[in-house]
């Protein structure tokens, strides 16, 4: 899209066709000889990353339902029977539910990844809009196939957060407790809810599959960004993306699923709760609830705050106003390798994040209870006020004239990010 | 050389984000059910990546199980197939035949529309003990023994904490008061279980010469109940061996190539 | 300034040698997604069923269900041993007894279609070898066909009363599955 077209059908069938479905001149355009930036790091290969394990997810998830019961007095059993007879069921469900932890640990870095180097800025807040809502998208269809084990912590997850409905009472007297019945098809959760997120667990993938469509086409008409934040501006400055990144991808992604099969050969219940291996019992709730690892941050949230309706507020407030960075940040510069303030900022914002998400395993209570609410609010910080504050007076330090500058370590010293290139579409 | 330098620093950024990720996790583990200080580590045969299980530690476990727990706890979701399945106790097909038919099932409508008991085969899945949670706890003073089937993954611990447990039991200290049917067991959360301590020296018959004492009761049993968890450890530990290798090697194989093609750039 | 970026050569071995070995690997990963739809262990150890035979009475039939499978079992009468018995080999459209207790190549004649402990007793799996339905003249008031045994109503199908297919599509006579005699009146099938 950003190029001109360099395919040449060259058999009569690769001509007949290109005038009638051009499918081979997108492939050859947008995934072989796609302009890519020559600096990109190890840092970039996740979105490739993440492709294959939703592609993972996808494939397993479809043959595990081909065994599963979606009833609630069938459905624990047959995850086991699953894990005991089915041919193979055993590897397709440690790689389903592993394959979910290497999902969000890859899009947490590749989410990092974007706010380190500005990847939001402009021309490129549809993209990362667009990937907020595939984050929102994921964690709804993570949240829900947790449900479906139908073990304790499934059980009362589902009852905890179906429950944060039952806020809106406050706001309008009844309208929260209808609505959270209409969410279980009940008066508690039960056989109709489980029913209903499995379908649901079943539809969001493919809503998911679209999202990502729109994500890489919102990337290929701008182009990647960069470590540097520069745009490409001489024909040295990018590389074809085959073969150079398609290498590069398959390397990282081979190390990453080094790292996935080690947790699904190895141990593939680390990092779920031991007590999801007890039946779901709707007269007893565990002593302890936790969350999967990958909403807690999140959760340290939701239970800092003491008011229920504000604490549901902070707790969406906390994912949605990721989308709004391309807007909250105010700096023209966009790699924060330039940004020498910006950078402990930042710092202290992944440790803020994942300090929440060990106090989101903590029992809301005493000292865990008074850091949950000192990082909440460090993380509304960093987002409400040091982005858009910091960018009006922070002083940028020296860039290099290009990209090809900064590979071949020349133009330390070049030119200030004044020039028009390096700032971000505000002219 | 610096094309050396540079991904390798990133490569290095990225990894250390990784690490970061899993010693947070490391660090912030569930919160324990059980007393996290009164479990100690014990050494497995299955625990480490090539274990595998001890055949003869199993069916020992097996004959504890049945011996013992099974007046109080299932395993519903075993099959007595299961005893003689590789990766397991692997007892011989006739032995397997002679377990199950031990057991007496359930089954009909016959032609006459009623339900009859049959002794088993060995594809039935192993008897609870009592019909229901309703008639475990009109059986056991309100209390419920739980099925055992998947119990070493659904503690903290696992085989590690059911060892514990069953070798936890201890004269209560002065100023505790325990509750009427109740046993002291700091393992257990609250201090208080309701199941007396199980486990006496020679209360199981071995026959391969393993002392019988406690401690061997309780590893032999705490293992059966691993397996019970995980019957597809083995197959699981042998597959991964084999993939572990083809990724390395196919890791190797994408670095020296992209290495190759990223070597054509002029630097 | 700017560097000249060699045209890459796409076909570098060390690429091929990766691709390739990545492409046997991910061939080698997709036989648990295919694997994992054949019948599972549960599936596989419930392959017995055991019949008591001693209710049935001459002339009469009954149906019992193994794997799934209906399996039919007829207590038949000396007329229809008889009519059976007198039909030639060469007469009959699938020669081959198709009873898994005797050969492969055994010819299908009445003897070779039962049990030697109880020739009167016909045991087979009752699922047309056309296309699956199930045929008719289990009950007493079905339509048994031209030959008095069965009758497959999706696509006229005739079997005699040894089970053998005599007019019609069906390619084969019914099956025998493998069972036996454990006491008496008692089989075990499979």
């Amino acid at each position: 899209m950003a190029h001109a077209s360099s395919y040449k059908p060259n058999t009569a069938i690769a001509k007949w066709f290109d005038v009638r479905l051009p499918i081979m001149r997108l492939m050859h355009d947008q995934l072989q000889d796609f302009p890519t930036p020559r600096n990109l790091n190890y840092l970039w290969t996740f979105g490739g990353i993440l492709t294959f394990f939703l592609v993972v997810q996808l494939a397993t998830g479809i043959v595990l339902a081909m065994h599963y019961v979606p009833h609630e007095s069938m459905a624990f059993d047959s995850v086991e029977r699953i894990m005991r007879d089915v041919n193979w069921g055993w590897l397709l469900r440690y790689m389903h539910s592993n394959g979910a932890s290497m999902f969000f640990l890859a899009v947490y870095i590749h989410i990092a990844r974007g706010m380190y180097y500005g990847s939001y800025k402009a021309p490129r807040e549809v993209l990362w809009v667009l990937g907020v809502f595939l984050f929102l998208a994921m964690m709804a269809t993570a949240f829900m196939g947790y449900s479906l084990v139908w073990g304790q912590m499934s059980f009362w997850a589902v009852t905890v957060i179906t429950n944060l409905f039952s806020s809106l009472d406050s706001i309008v007297p009844g309208l929260g407790t209808t609505v959270v019945q209409w969410i279980w098809g009940g008066f508690a959760v039960g056989g109709p809810t489980l029913t209903r997120l499995f379908s649901l667990h079943y539809l969001l993938p493919f809503v998911i599959v679209g999202l990502v469509i729109l994500h890489i086409w919102a990337l290929h008409v701008p182009g990647n960004n960069n470590p540097t934040g520069i745009d490409i501006k001489t024909k040295s400055d990018a590389v074809p993306f085959h073969p150079y990144y398609t290498l590069k991808d398959a390397y990282a992604l081979c190390l990453f699923v080094i790292l996935f099969m080690g947790f699904v050969f190895y141990a593939p219940n680390f990092l779920g709760d031991p007590v999801n291996y007890e039946q779901a019992d709707p007269l007893q709730t565990p002593p302890h609830i936790v969350p999967e690892w990958y909403f807690l941050p999140f959760y340290a949230i939701l239970r800092a705050i003491p008011d229920k309706l504000f604490g549901v507020i902070a707790f969406a407030g906390s994912i949605g106003l990721l989308a709004f960075l391309p807007w909250l940040d105010t700096s023209k510069v966009r790699s924060t390798r330039y940004r020498p303030i910006y950078k402990w900022f930042f710092a202290l914002f992944i440790i803020v994040v994942l300090a929440l998400g060990y106090l989101g395993a903590k029992p809301a209570e005493g000292v865990y209870l008074l850091f949950s609410r000192i990082g909440t609010a460090l993380y509304f910080g960093h987002l409400l006020v040091v982005l858009p504050v910091l960018g009006w007076f922070e002083k940028p330090s020296a860039m290099p004239g290009s990209i090809t500058d900064d590979v071949l370590g020349k133009g330390s010293g070049g030119s200030r990010p004044s020039a028009a290139s390096a700032s971000p579409g505000r002219r | 050389m610096r094309k050396f330098v540079s991904p390798a620093r990133n490569l290095a950024f990225g990894l250390a984000g990784t690490f970061l990720f899993a010693a947070a996790l490391v660090v912030a583990p569930p919160q324990a059910v059980g007393k996290a200080d009164q479990i100690k580590a014990q050494s497995w045969s299955f625990s480490a990546p090539f274990g595998m299980y001890d055949r003869g530690q199993l069916q020992r476990g097996y004959k504890v199980y049945k011996q013992v727990c099974a007046a109080c706890h299932g395993l519903r979701l075993v099959r007595f197939r299961n005893l003689g399945e590789p990766g397991g106790p692997e007892f011989s097909a006739a032995a397997v035949k002679a377990l199950a038919a031990e057991a007496e099932v359930q089954d009909g409508p016959n032609d006459d529309g009623e339900m009859f008991t049959r002794s088993g085969r060995p594809s039935d899945a192993f008897v609870s003990p009592f019909a229901n949670v309703n008639a475990a706890r009109a059986a056991n003073n309100g209390a419920y023994p739980p099925d055992l089937s998947v119990m070493a993954k659904a503690r903290v611990g696992g085989p590690d904490y059911l060892y514990a447990l069953l070798t936890g039991y201890k004269k209560a200290p002065g100023d505790m008061k325990v509750g009427e049917g109740m046993s002291y067991n700091p393992v257990f959360t609250g201090g208080q279980i309701a199941m007396a301590s199980p486990l006496d020296a020679d209360s199981v018959e071995y026959t391969d010469g393993t002392p019988q004492i406690l401690e061997n009761y309780a590893k032999d049993v705490s293992a059966f109940l691993m397996w019970t968890a995980e019957p597809k450890l083995e197959e699981r530990h042998k597959l991964g061996f084999r993939f572990m290798i083809y990724l390395f090697i196919l890791a190797g194989f994408l670095y020296m190539a992209k290495r190759r093609v990223w070597a054509r750039l002029k630097h | 300034m700017a560097t000249k970026t060699v045209e890459p050569n796409r076909r570098d071995f060390m690429t091929i040698a990766a691709g390739s070995f990545a492409a046997v690997g991910g061939a080698a990963a997709l036989w648990p997604f295919i694997d994992q739809m054949n019948p599972d262990a549960s599936t596989l150890s419930l392959a017995t069923v055991e019949v008591d035979l001693a209710p049935i009475e001459e002339g009469q039939s009954i149906t019992v269900s193994w794997r799934g499978k209906p399996v039919f079992i007829r207590y038949r009468t000396s007329a229809e041993i008889e009519e059976s018995r007198s039909v030639k080999l060469d007469d009959l459209a699938d020669p081959v007894a198709r009873n898994e207790n005797v050969g492969d190549s055994a010819p299908a004649t009445d003897q070779n279609r039962v049990n030697v402990k109880n020739e009167k007793m016909l045991v087979m799996i009752g699922i047309c070898t056309h296309l699956g339905c199930i045929p008719k003249g289990q009950r007493v008031g079905d339509e048994k066909g031209e030959y008095g045994g069965w009758f497959c109503p999706c696509h006229g199908s005739h079997y005699d009363t040894a089970g053998r297919i005599r007019k019609g599509p069906a390619p084969r006579n019914l099956d025998v599955p493998a069972y036996d005699y454990i006491s008496e009146t008692k089989i075990k099938i499979g």
